[in-house]
Order: structure tokens, then sequence, then C-alpha cells
């Protein structure tokens, strides 16, 4: 059978060109970056030459680059380890409602330690404005932490004009560029970022290597302790190959990233097209034009994720939902119902990411199994029922 | 994906009794689209037994197997019989669900139990 993935979200297939330049660091060059002799001499070399191109890819100083895990370290590193440091300067953080719960749970946790944290609402784009971030910050503000862009919805926020407002108020900035790095523009200089998360699987490198930039001279408590990798900000032996592999990915993001990002964004357009021409009742969360290029959210009116996401899935099309049913949680989408979708409309939504393989031969295809699948769900639907008995009685 | 059983994938994927009995003798609602699951069942009663059964549900596949498998199991019944159909039961039916899952099983049970005491209050003071 056909697959399409439109899951690359969650997680897409390395670039064999990082693959290869990985493999020797599991082999050859498996030293320890930290040993004296010669054969900690490569792997160190390595470790330097990623530093840079992660930096290159946000325009940001090597040295400024500190490797984690994951990007939930990376987040949890930024917020908790700040928050621990900043003493006698303040207690407040804020944070938009729309955050991955790398963000979020953390702040719940320094919450019951005795900080204050205000999670600025969105509109119904999911946009931040800036206006409410001003209103928001107090004298006991330490950190401001806004998304770059929010990768179920994929609406880019207006970072240069958040930034400013925190730095004119002395401030930190924090964004999780998660979803975004490799894929809009990012530059912590001209944004005036202070600190930015980013992982390397979101733009084809390996799991388990991640980055978060922190700007020099801010104080932060490492939230694992040991060893004085990472200048001490993380201890533990570097996972070399796959920070090889992270910045190999970074390299290629960084040349590409003005096609790339393009060519994947006419794609999606086409797409989306094709689906709202073929379905009706569909509707787009998010930003309708500033929003991942490689990213749709759609609701499927009265149907159920879930129920969507197996039929498409036993015809070869691979999507995620942000209905309640698909979460273990058995809670529907924070970032859908912050941005005003109505419980209905989120139990029927559907998140669709592009990626390499993603072609516009398969739009066919998947145009014509939504309009079935939707066709047939809504066919035993009892709000599909309803709605046609009140069109009758309208007509 | 959640791990579902053979039994709730065919069910799911072949659901039987789809739709509305016009002029329905008892009809059951439960469930709204907050907590992820609406259930509606009609019913058709002759001689105090189950003639027919239908039902219409938005939600995800668990709930629409259980669904399919309560309508399945209610049909011909008599109404006092379908009335002790429990959630666990059409669980067992389906060759069980996923722990997060069984509240599906619940609606499903609720949803037929609503109609037929729809049926019965309807029929309190009539014929008989």
């Amino acid at each position: 059978m056909k697959t399409v993935n439109l899951d690359y979200g969650a997680a897409a297939p390395l670039e064999p060109s990082v693959l290869e330049v990985m493999l020797p660091y599991y082999t050859e060059h498996y030293g320890n970056p930290s040993s004296g002799h010669g054969m900690g001499v490569k792997p160190r070399q390595a470790l330097a030459e990623a530093r840079a191109k992660v930096g290159r890819l946000i325009n940001a100083d090597p040295a400024a680059i500190i490797f984690t895990a994951s990007a939930s370290e990376a987040n949890n590193l930024a917020v908790k380890g700040l928050a621990k440091a900043a003493g006698k300067k303040g207690n407040h953080i804020i944070a938009s409602s729309i955050e991955h719960f790398s963000v979020l749970n953390p702040l719940k946790t320094l919450q019951k330690e005795g900080f204050a944290v205000t999670l600025l609402p969105v509109d119904h784009y999911g946009v931040v404005d800036p206006a409410q971030l001003a209103d928001a910050i107090t004298d006991k503000t330490i950190l401001v932490s806004i998304m770059a862009a929010n990768p179920e919805i994929g609406t880019i926020q207006p970072l240069e004009q958040l930034s400013l407002i925190a730095r004119e108020r002395g401030v930190l900035f924090h964004t999780d560029a998660t979803a975004a790095a490799g894929w809009i523009p990012l530059d912590v200089d001209k944004m005036g970022i202070d600190l930015l998360t980013l992982a390397g699987d979101q733009f084809y490198g390996p799991k388990g290597a991640a980055a978060l930039f922190v700007h020099r001279g801010t104080r932060m408590q490492p939230q694992l302790e040991g060893g004085i990798q990472e200048r001490g900000m993380r201890a533990g032996t570097e996972n070399v190959p796959a920070i090889v592999g992270l910045g190999e990915a970074a390299h290629l993001a960084h040349e590409s990233i003005e096609d790339r990002p393009q060519k994947i964004a006419v794609l999606r357009d086409k797409l989306k097209k094709s689906l709202f021409e073929a379905v009706p009742h569909l509707h787009l969360n998010g930003h309708p034009l500033n929003r991942l290029p490689h990213n749709l959210n759609l609701s499927v009116e009265f149907v159920e994720g879930e129920a969507l996401l197996l039929r498409l899935n036993m015809a070869g099309v691979l999507v995620s939902s942000g209905s309640s049913c698909t979460s273990q949680a058995l809670k529907s989408s924070h970032v859908l119902t912050a941005i005003g979708v109505s419980p209905e409309l989120a139990q029927g939504s559907l998140l669709l990411t592009l990626g390499k393989t993603s072609s516009a031969e398969d739009i066919p295809y998947v145009t014509e199994q939504l309009a079935q699948v939707a066709g047939l769900l809504r066919t035993m639907s009892p709000l599909y029922h309803q709605f046609l008995k009140e069109r009758k009685t309208n007509a | 994906m959640p791990d579902y059983s053979d039994k709730v994938m065919d069910h799911f994927t072949k659901p039987r009794n789809i739709g509305e009995i016009e002029n329905a003798d008892g009809v059951g609602e439960v469930g709204n689209p907050v907590c992820g699951d609406m259930m509606k069942f009609t019913i058709k009663v002759k001689d105090n037994r189950i003639e027919d059964v239908k039902f219409l549900t938005f939600g995800c596949g668990a709930a629409i197997a259980v669904s399919s498998m309560v309508s399945e199991m209610a049909r011909g019944k008599t109404l006092e019989e379908a009335l002790k159909i429990t959630n666990k039961q059409v669980a067992e039916e389906l060759d069980g669900l996923p722990g997060n899952k069984m509240h599906c099983s619940n609606l499903g049970a609720d949803a037929l139990h609503k109609a037929v005491e729809d049926y019965m209050a309807k029929h309190k003071t009539g014929e008989e």
C-alpha cells in the first residue's frame, strides 16, 4: 500500500549525508572529548565544529551554544535554570498560553515553589499581542518565554517586537524555536533573543541532540549536575555522533533557508487548496499567512480526530490530531483551546506536517482519502445529521 | 495509535446499524463534543422486544466500535434484557478496550438504556 507521511513534525528521517558524517564518531572516533590523550582530539574538534554550525544557523556566538539531549531538556534548562539563578532580581515569569509543555510544566513547578507566572492569551490566529506583553511586565519579571512558531498551528510570533519590549524593560527573552529553527530565518542578534531552544530532529538531524543558546554572561543554574561539560551548564559525556549530526543538519538547513521552506510552502498551499475544494466544512486553524511553511492544521467539522486518523492510517495517510481521544490524558489540545476553537472543532482537528518525501503527486490521493473518510464518518455523526436537519428546516 | 483489539477494529471499520430510525419508539442520547464523544441510539420496539436499533456516533474509534457492538447486542433482546447489558459486557464482547477508553463503553450502554427508558416512560400509561 501507498504510504504518504504527513506527520513530519512527529518524526523525520535523517538526511543520508548527515548519517554519513555521524557514523565515524560511533566507530573510529569514539573517544571522549574530555580525554587528555589523542582519542579525545577528534571528538573535541567535532564538537567545536558542530557548535559553530549551530551558531551560524541562528547567527549566534558558538561559545553560547549548550548542547542538550532534547528540546524539552533545553526548555527546562532555560526556564528553571534562569529562575533558580535569579535570586533577588525577581520571581515573575511571563510566557504565552500556547507554549510547549516543556515550558508550561516547569512553570507550574516553579509556581509551586513561589514564583509568579503570567500566561499571555493569544488571538484567534495564535499571535501574542505585544501590548499585552508590555502590560504584563513588572519590576519583578525576570524572564519572558515565547515560542518562535507553534508546532501545532504553525503560527509565527512577531519575535522582534516582543523581544524589544522585554529588552527595554531589562528582562531576558527566551524563545522556544524547536518548530521554527531550520524553517524560518532566525538571527538572535538582530531579533534581540537572549535564549533560544532548537532541536536537530526537526530539520533532518538525529533524535537525541538539541541545543540551548544562552547569551554569554547570563546567570543560570545547571539542571543536570556533574562534570563540567558544556561550560558546566549540562553535565554528562557528550553524545558526539548525534551532536555532529545536529551540526551537519544545521549547516544544510542554513544553506537552504530560502529554498527549502519556499518549495515546501508551495506544496503545502497546493495541498490546502485541494483539500478545501474537495471536502466541505473544513476550517483552517492558525494564521493564514504567517505560519511555518510545512504546517497545515485543519478541523474537519462534525467528526472526531482519532477516528479520522485511524481511517486515514488504513489508507496509508499518516497524520496527527489534537483531539482529546488521541491524547493519553484525554484532553484536547491546549493550543486549539487558547485560540478559541470550539470543543467540537478541536475534536475534529488534523495536523499535517510536510517533509522531504512530500510530493505534489500525492495530493490527489490524500484529497480523495480525506474526502472519503470525512464523508463516511459524517454519515454516522449525530452532529452532521443535526446540521442537515437544521439546514432543511431553514431552507 | 491506541492498541485496539481486532474486534474493535472490525466494528470500527465496518460498523453495524448506522443511522437513525424515523419515528423511533425510543431515543437515547449521551455525551457532548466537550468530552469527546456523543452517541444517539434509536430503537423500534415490538412485543416488548427491540426489533430494530440504529446509532449515530461522534467519537473516536473505540466509541464507534462500542456503539456498533451495543447495537448488535441489543437487537432482538427484551427491554429488560437490554437494560441489563453492562459496559463491562460490551468491553468483553470487544475483546477489551485500552484503559483510557473504558469510558466509551459506559457511554454505549448508557445511550441504549436511555433509549429503552425513553420508550418505557412513553408507554407507562399506554395501551397495556
